[in-house]
């Protein structure tokens, strides 16, 4: 019996409510895919922001920190991350607009009924992955465990993903330039344009924020998936001062961040503006400082032009 | 024949679902106008965020720092070479103000419907003005500073396909909602500006396109991405992308319209 024979034999022995059934069915199974909404794939980051890229260690322009986020972050002492017991400490889910490395979602369809369980955002060498729940269940309690992935939700507004993290652990979330607390949520909105698929993420901290830091981040589907595979992390001795004294801890104490003014030393930045704060992230910031700024000369290493003469000596410009 | 008979509804209704909507409507009534058929409200005031590449966009920077500019040899040469003196002489003192730059110039923007086919843009700063004009209709007009724009809605989906609705496990899970909708807007016909205050150039063959995606939150703030690409093969090596971020405001009591300057 051929497939056509099949088919007739299935069609004949319907009833009328499983015919209309299999209509319906066949309606929305053929509806052309315009594929919006499917976010399978891999995503490389394609906008050129300055999100997660900042040469100086002290770089706070534009992020809403409350006196305690300005402060956490002035504390922090990269060589902290050689400490044995954070090796392994993942950035949170801020990290997949702030990192540089391509978003890989992948679907988890439930094993019953096929449908969209969850999204997958693979993890990298040091971003844990993100499962998006889908269907419906909801956050733990407060006071359940937390993780550096977080907990996180979703659902279809139209064709916008939205998504909620919460539970996550403490977190660097501009290239160790600030961090967010366990009490922080994060919340996403994903709208894809053709191949082009944009990011905003809101995150709220009580802790650290005065107000909501707010990001975006646009991704290109590639066909490429060379990717940063989480790998299990084990831990070494990096600097052998932190095992010599298992009692220090890498910091800076209040005010003796030795980097603090490197931002006004190379672009003339007032130091008020890049320690940050939620008035440095609107416009009428600027009026504050018109009459503190002048532009530099262009002393760094994405200067068009030749480098400036030295003011004197073998290369000065001639009196 | 009697299977014939019951296969044939089936594949009358595929054969229907791959001719075009537009060809299914017959002598329906048309759509709306777009002011009335928007699917989302873009109207009234809202504020720029500044959070990303705040170095460029606050303040002016070094002339010849375009770190994040993907230029090509020329324009970077354009770039090396700007000088806003000559600017201002030549009554120039706009070119940071151009349709590919304005949405990233910390500001305000006032959005209303001028009428019921083009949606109207004000910003403060720089005391410009976009039109977002709907429909195919085509004018011959002089290069400007803000192009010509065209725009269209992208109506969300009715249904989310089959294969990617969520898997409900809850009784009162909110079901699929074909809410939203985004703007998409496509500019041309513009004159050659600056994508950034130090003269970092952009030319007047640019193509900008846009998408305008709303997102209205549980308590009540309402936010505005703009995902921005640029084209422009004069001087960029490569499509500029950037999704500058707005905060919707519940008046106009912060606007303040400042004229363009070529060096602030």
């Amino acid at each position: 019996m051929g497939s056509d024979a099949v088919f007739g034999e299935m069609v004949k022995n319907m009833t009328s409510r499983f015919r209309f059934a299999v209509l319906i069915v066949a309606l929305f199974a053929a509806a052309p895919t315009s594929a919006q909404v499917d976010l399978t794939g891999t995503w490389q980051r394609a906008a050129q922001n300055d999100n997660g890229a900042a040469n100086e260690p002290v770089d706070l322009l534009g992020m809403p920190f409350n006196a305690d986020g300005r402060t956490k972050a002035l504390s922090y002492d990269i060589a902290s991350l050689s400490a044995t017991e954070r090796q392994c400490q993942t950035y949170p889910p801020i990290y997949a607009i702030v990192g540089p490395f391509p978003l890989q979602f992948v679907m988890e369809p439930d094993p019953v009924t096929q449908k969209l369980l969850a999204w997958k955002i693979l993890g990298w060498g040091d971003r844990a992955e993100t499962m998006i729940w889908m269907d419906g269940r909801p956050h733990p309690p407060s006071v359940a465990p937390h993780s550096h992935g977080g907990f996180t939700t979703g659902t279809w507004e139209g064709d916008t993903l939205t998504t909620v993290t919460t539970h996550a652990k403490l977190g660097d979330i501009k290239r160790h330039r600030g961090f967010s607390s366990d009490r922080a949520t994060l919340t996403m909105r994903f709208n894809r344009h053709g191949d082009l698929l944009t990011a905003t993420g809101v995150l709220e901290d009580p802790v650290y924020l005065a107000e909501p830091y707010v990001l975006t981040e646009v991704y290109r589907l590639t066909a490429n998936t060379n990717n940063f595979p989480l790998t299990a992390c084990e831990p070494i001795e990096e600097l052998p001062r932190l095992h010599e004294n298992p009692a220090f801890v890498p910091h800076y104490r209040p005010g003796k961040h030795p980097a603090m003014n490197e931002m006004t030393e190379h672009y003339n930045i007032p130091l008020e503006a890049v320690l940050g704060g939620p008035e440095t992230m609107y416009p009428e910031y600027r009026k504050k400082l018109k009459d503190k700024y002048v532009p530099p000369l262009c002393r760094g290493p994405n200067c068009g032009g030749p480098p400036a003469p030295p003011a004197a000596g073998r290369g000065a410009t001639p009196q | 024949m009697r299977r014939a008979l019951l296969i044939a509804p089936v594949l009358a209704v595929l054969v229907l679902l791959d001719v075009p909507v537009e060809a299914q409507r017959g002598n329906q009534p048309s759509p709306p106008a777009p002011r009335a058929g928007a699917p989302i409200d873009l109207t009234g005031y809202w504020v720029s965020i500044v959070t990303a590449d705040w170095r460029w966009r606050m303040v002016t920077p070094a002339k010849g720092d375009y770190q994040g500019v993907q230029l090509n040899a020329e324009g970077r040469k354009v770039a090396n070479a700007w000088d806003p003196a000559k600017d201002e002489a030549a009554g120039e003192q706009c070119k940071s103000y151009g349709a590919p730059a304005l949405m990233m110039v910390p500001g305000r923007i006032h959005i209303t419907w001028q009428d019921d086919t083009t949606l109207k843009v004000d910003t403060d700063a720089g005391i410009q003005t976009r039109l977002l004009r709907f429909g195919t209709q085509t004018a011959d007009e002089p290069r400007s500073w803000q192009g010509v724009s065209r725009a269209q809605w992208l109506n969300p989906r009715p249904n989310v396909p089959l294969q990617l609705r969520p898997a409900n496990r809850t009784a009162d899970a909110p079901s699929v909602r074909p809410t939203g909708g985004s703007l998409q807007v496509v500019t041309r016909n513009l004159r050659a500006g600056y994508l950034r205050k130090n003269g970092v150039p952009y030319s007047e063959n640019a193509v900008l396109t846009e998408h305008w995606d709303l997102y209205k939150r549980p308590n009540g703030e309402e936010w505005l991405t703009i995902t921005t690409q640029i084209e422009d093969p004069q001087f960029l090596s490569n499509v500029r992308l950037v999704a500058p971020v707005f905060k919707k405001e519940p008046n106009g009591s912060k606007w303040d319209p400042t004229p363009c300057s070529a060096r602030w």
